[in-house]
């Protein structure tokens, strides 16, 4: 399988701030990718960059094997939804059509028709006058329309309810189905549960540095949670990587990233969920600054 | 043709829960022999899904033997699961209903039932493992 996004120790830096440090990231062809992270961690700079709307102060970016620029060949390939949702108010869907037809190549537009029918979406009304959930799907069944390779979305649901929510993402599944593999999304969001639907894959930013990075069930698979008494973490730390530590007075529950079977009796093994291991890794940018334990139920 | 529910707080796998719901229809009767199953298409369009992980729930189907995909056609029944009849489900279902009803006017909640059943499921074991040892 080839790869569609391949970054290498790519950073952005804004005068005397780090956006992004140093990050290396790969999306085979055809996943869907989760990006994740907290506030301000360069989840936007990062897909300003892969759309090559901003260029790295260091590091590569390869996007279908070329740097992402600003060029009509490059630009035809890429589909960028950015978090304020760019549509002109005072046209109509049918408007919007009629304009990508001129703009693209490989532009289909009975792809929009159909889908915005399927959901009643008037073509024919101002799109400021529709809500908020269907300016999404106008704009997402538009970037669609495109039929682009990559698709990159900024927190594309985050405004909506989940009843749209669930519609845009399923809009969106649809448009990752219709292609047969040959399309491959970056979606950031917030909403952990609804990226475990539709995301495989995932990169996880804090601190502005990659965190976590890979396909969903492997790492889910590498990781688990141990819960034994609390006591020296140290033979533990020999054998598996410890992502989380919270600690009361007698037990400790452990997020550890596995590094070989699970010897020592006196832990219990269980299986983390995406949510857990995204709060850890989200954590884990803290954990650097040397306050990886967390105390419950005493003072530190 | 059956419709999917997948839900992210089971616990269970999505790829597990279309899986469990297809071999479920199979049981019950839903689903026959020479039926269609939902296109990967349609099944992420109504429940947004990832796509693969509809292919990977038929490829398991496929692979336990009771779907056959038909190249350009889609995704069929070959055969239904070992086990008993689907009226045996329904008229075991009704039985139990009647079951139900009965406890319930005998002053039980949800909670007692689910218990009781879980013991007697687990007593039943134990005597299938003790007359094993006699024999």
């Amino acid at each position: 399988m080839s790869t569609a996004i391949e970054t290498h120790e790519l950073s952005k830096r804004y005068r005397r701030v780090s956006a992004l440090t140093e990050c290396t990231v790969t999306v085979p062809e055809g996943r869907v990718s989760a990006l994740v992270g907290p506030n301000g961690a360069g989840k936007t700079t990062l897909l300003r960059i892969l759309a090559g709307l901003a260029s790295p102060t260091g590091g590569t970016a390869a996007v279908l094997g070329g740097a992402p620029r600003q060029d009509p060949a490059f630009l035809a390939e890429i589909g960028f939804l950015a978090q304020e949702i760019p549509l002109y108010r005072r046209f109509t869907a049918e408007d919007h059509i009629r304009i990508g037809a001129h703009m693209n190549p490989r532009w289909d537009a009975s792809l929009v028709r159909t889908r915005l029918a399927e959901l009643r979406i008037p073509l024919g009304q101002r799109v400021g006058t529709l809500s908020g959930g269907q300016r999404a799907q106008v704009a997402l069944a538009l970037t669609l329309a495109k039929r682009p390779r990559v698709l990159l979305l900024d927190e594309p649901v985050a405004a909506l309810d989940p009843l749209a929510r669930r519609k845009f993402l399923a809009t969106l599944t649809a448009g990752v189905a219709d292609a047969g593999g040959e399309l491959t999304v970056v979606l950031s969001s917030h909403l952990v549960t609804d990226l475990e639907r539709v995301c495989d894959h995932i990169i996880l930013l804090a601190g502005s540095r990659v965190q976590l990075s890979g396909d969903i069930d492997t790492l889910l698979a590498e990781h688990k949670v141990l819960v034994g008494p609390r006591k020296d973490t140290a033979p533990i730390e020999r054998t598996h990587k410890v992502v989380q530590e919270v600690a009361t007075a007698r037990q400790s529950t452990l997020l550890v990233r596995l590094g070989g079977p699970v010897i020592d009796p006196a832990y219990q093994a269980e299986d983390v969920t995406l949510e857990e291991l995204v709060l850890a890794y989200m954590g884990a940018d803290e954990a650097s600054a040397g306050k990886r334990l967390t105390t419950v139920g005493e003072s530190s | 043709m059956i419709s999917f529910r997948v839900e992210a707080r089971t616990g269970v796998p999505p790829y597990l829960q279309i899986v469990q719901q297809v071999r479920q229809a199979l049981r019950m009767g839903v689903l026959d022999v020479g039926d269609q199953l939902p296109t990967v298409r349609e099944v992420v369009a109504a429940v947004a899904v990832n796509p693969n992980t509809v292919l990977k729930a038929y490829r398991d189907l496929e692979r336990e033997g009771l779907v056959e995909a038909r190249a350009g056609q889609g995704t069929f029944v070959r055969r239904r699961p070992p086990g008993p009849p689907p009226g045996t489900h329904s008229r075991l279902g009704r039985s139990l209903e009647r079951w139900v009803r009965e406890a319930r006017e005998a002053g039980l909640d949800d909670e007692s039932m689910e218990s009781l059943l879980r013991i007697t499921l687990r007593a039943g074991d134990a005597a299938e493992a003790e007359s094993e040892e006699i024999a």
